[in-house]
């Protein structure tokens, strides 16, 4: 891909009572607007995603695209994008195809969410389901994490103490984070010790929905240094659906034969795209909606070996400071999931990350590759490779 | 609230529901051969539309497990009159025919309960908090001779 990243602005993720998602994203628009050093009106084409319109008690949740009421009725072509929890990442990767296609030369990928508390919670019917699957306790996403990880630690042999080591990097670098929501660390022996959620998964493994928005100003890749000295290049952007044999979030049955993840088939096309391998990543922001996701994501998008996991976090890998950063910014753990904002948050992280402005949580020795990969229901990934 | 001793099930199409044969009803695709549950009208490997029911196996092994501990938000209708909820168990049971089930399991608890165990079909009573007061449910279970063992 010939795209440049030239301009990157979040909104905090939290709770903010009396802030609407629409403000918060305009905030993360205004901010990106000003990192570019750009005007709405620069902006050709837009892409916003929001999924609280498609939640279960979703309140006062808007369509991205009246974002234009705040910013400027310009008359830009905007594209509402809803794609399950690959919403950030396909608002991203519709933009970046947006000036692959010369359709334009700026383009703006933006996502806001506010969810509600607890679960999120869907009528099974949007996800093509039969009422009865929701009714008897079955259409929970968090059952789903536990059980792929029940099975993936049986085979891979990952240990409890291994989600729990998760956890802990996880609030230690949202306490590093000045926009994450749990800023505050937990000893590994707490996080064992919090409520049984879904076995073997405690409260204090599992991320929680909540509020928030980012946006991206993409730019063709020979136009950057007009806006700005230190342009990210994204070199490639990836989105796959589940195949016939994965197992996937909101499934009543599954197949005989296993088929690998859709999140191994849009990483492995991410690289292939960039022309770079998982093993130049210098900094990575993946899908931990749980402990076990990111362990499970870790090889699932080639960054180590299946089984492999269990060695690499024990010895602090994927610490800030390890040889294979994830998750700098405390990632879903730390900083909840507002779906429509989580996947621009990575992409907000990794920018900051090769930029050398990641301030306290900063990757040492200069990030030169960054990696980001999101996954959920109904069963599908997003991914991303951008480098300096 | 229904007083009725066999209560109507949660939904007629996926299982027989008879006392002497119950089976869940699950579908065939005719091309490929793909077994699905429940039944598809188009058939999720090869795209063919030409599927029909199929009566499938009692009996599996459990291929992954968790246990639900907090009430689920709606569309779950579960009744609870306790505080707190009453966890429950559920998993992934590989049956015969290659298709994995996703069910409810009963007769059994987080210290007994392991994957590869053998179970098999049963129904059981759903109570919910809506107008049905209860619905039937299928369920698995450990099979039989595991129990014996355990007793």
């Amino acid at each position: 891909m010939n795209v440049a990243v030239v301009g990157i602005g979040i909104h905090p993720f939290g709770r903010f009572e009396g802030v609407s998602g629409l403000q918060m994203g305009a905030q993360a628009t205004r901010l990106a607007l000003a990192d570019a050093g750009m005007q709405w009106t620069d902006v050709q084409i837009a892409f916003g995603g929001s999924l609280g319109v498609v939640l279960t008690d979703s309140r006062d949740d808007a369509m991205a695209d009246a974002l234009v009421t705040e910013l400027g009725l310009t008359g830009l072509p905007f594209v509402n994008v809803v794609n399950g929890c690959a919403t950030a990442g396909t608002a991203l990767l519709m933009a970046a195809i947006a000036i692959e296609s010369g359709t334009a030369d700026v383009a703006l990928a933006v996502g806001f969410d506010k969810h509600p508390r607890g679960h999120f919670n869907a009528d099974p019917g949007v996800y093509g389901l039969p009422q009865w699957y929701g009714e008897a306790g079955m259409f929970v996403t968090t059952q789903f994490f536990a059980m792929k990880l029940n099975r993936y630690m049986h085979e891979h042999g990952i240990s409890e103490n291994t989600l729990a080591k998760v956890a802990a990097k996880a609030f230690r670098n949202g306490a590093k984070n000045p926009n994450a929501w749990r800023r505050k660390p937990f000893t590994e022996e707490e996080i064992l010790a919090s409520r049984m959620v879904n076995h073997p998964l405690t409260q204090y493994m599992f991320c929680s929905p909540d509020e928030g928005a980012a946006a991206v100003v993409l730019c063709r890749a020979d136009k950057a240094r007009q806006f700005t000295d230190r342009p990210v290049f994204l070199k490639a952007a990836a989105l796959r659906t589940r195949r016939f044999g994965t197992f996937e979030v909101f499934s009543p049955w599954l197949a005989h034969e296993q088929t690998p993840a859709p999140t191994a088939d849009a990483a492995a096309a991410a690289f292939e795209q960039a022309g770079i391998g998982p093993g130049d990543v210098d900094v990575s922001q993946i899908q931990d909606s749980e402990s076990g996701a990111e362990i499970i994501h870790m090889a699932e998008t080639g960054l180590c070996e299946h089984g492999e996991q269990d060695e690499l976090i024990q010895r602090g890998a994927t610490e800030i400071d390890g040889e294979l950063p994830i998750n700098t910014d405390g990632g879903l753990l730390a900083n909840g999931e507002p779906i429509g904002a989580s996947g621009m948050r990575q992409i907000y992280e990794n920018v900051l990350q090769l930029r050398g402005d990641a301030g306290e949580r900063q990757v040492p020795r200069q990030p030169w590759v960054g990696f980001t990969q999101v996954y959920g229901a109904p069963g599908l990934s997003a991914c991303t490779v951008m480098t300096r | 609230m229904s007083q009725r001793t066999v209560p109507t099930p949660i939904d007629e199409t996926i299982a027989t529901w008879s006392a002497d044969d119950f089976r869940l009803v699950g579908g065939r695709c005719q091309q490929c051969a793909t077994v699905t549950f429940p039944r598809l009208d188009g058939c999720p490997k090869c795209g063919s539309d030409d599927t029909r029911a199929l009566e499938l196996s009692q009996q599996g092994t459990l291929w992954t497990w968790t246990t639900q501990e907090f009430q689920p938000k709606r569309p779950y209708v579960g009744r609870h009159e306790q505080e707190p909820f009453t966890p429950y168990l559920l998993g992934y049971v590989e049956l015969e025919e290659g298709v994995k089930v996703e069910a409810r399991l009963v007769d059994c608890d987080t210290q007994s309960v392991h994957i590869g165990m053998p179970m098999e079909l049963t129904r059981f009573d759903f109570q919910t908090a809506d107008e049905r007061g209860a619905v039937a449910m299928f369920a698995f279970r450990p099979c039989a001779p595991m129990l014996e063992v355990q007793a």
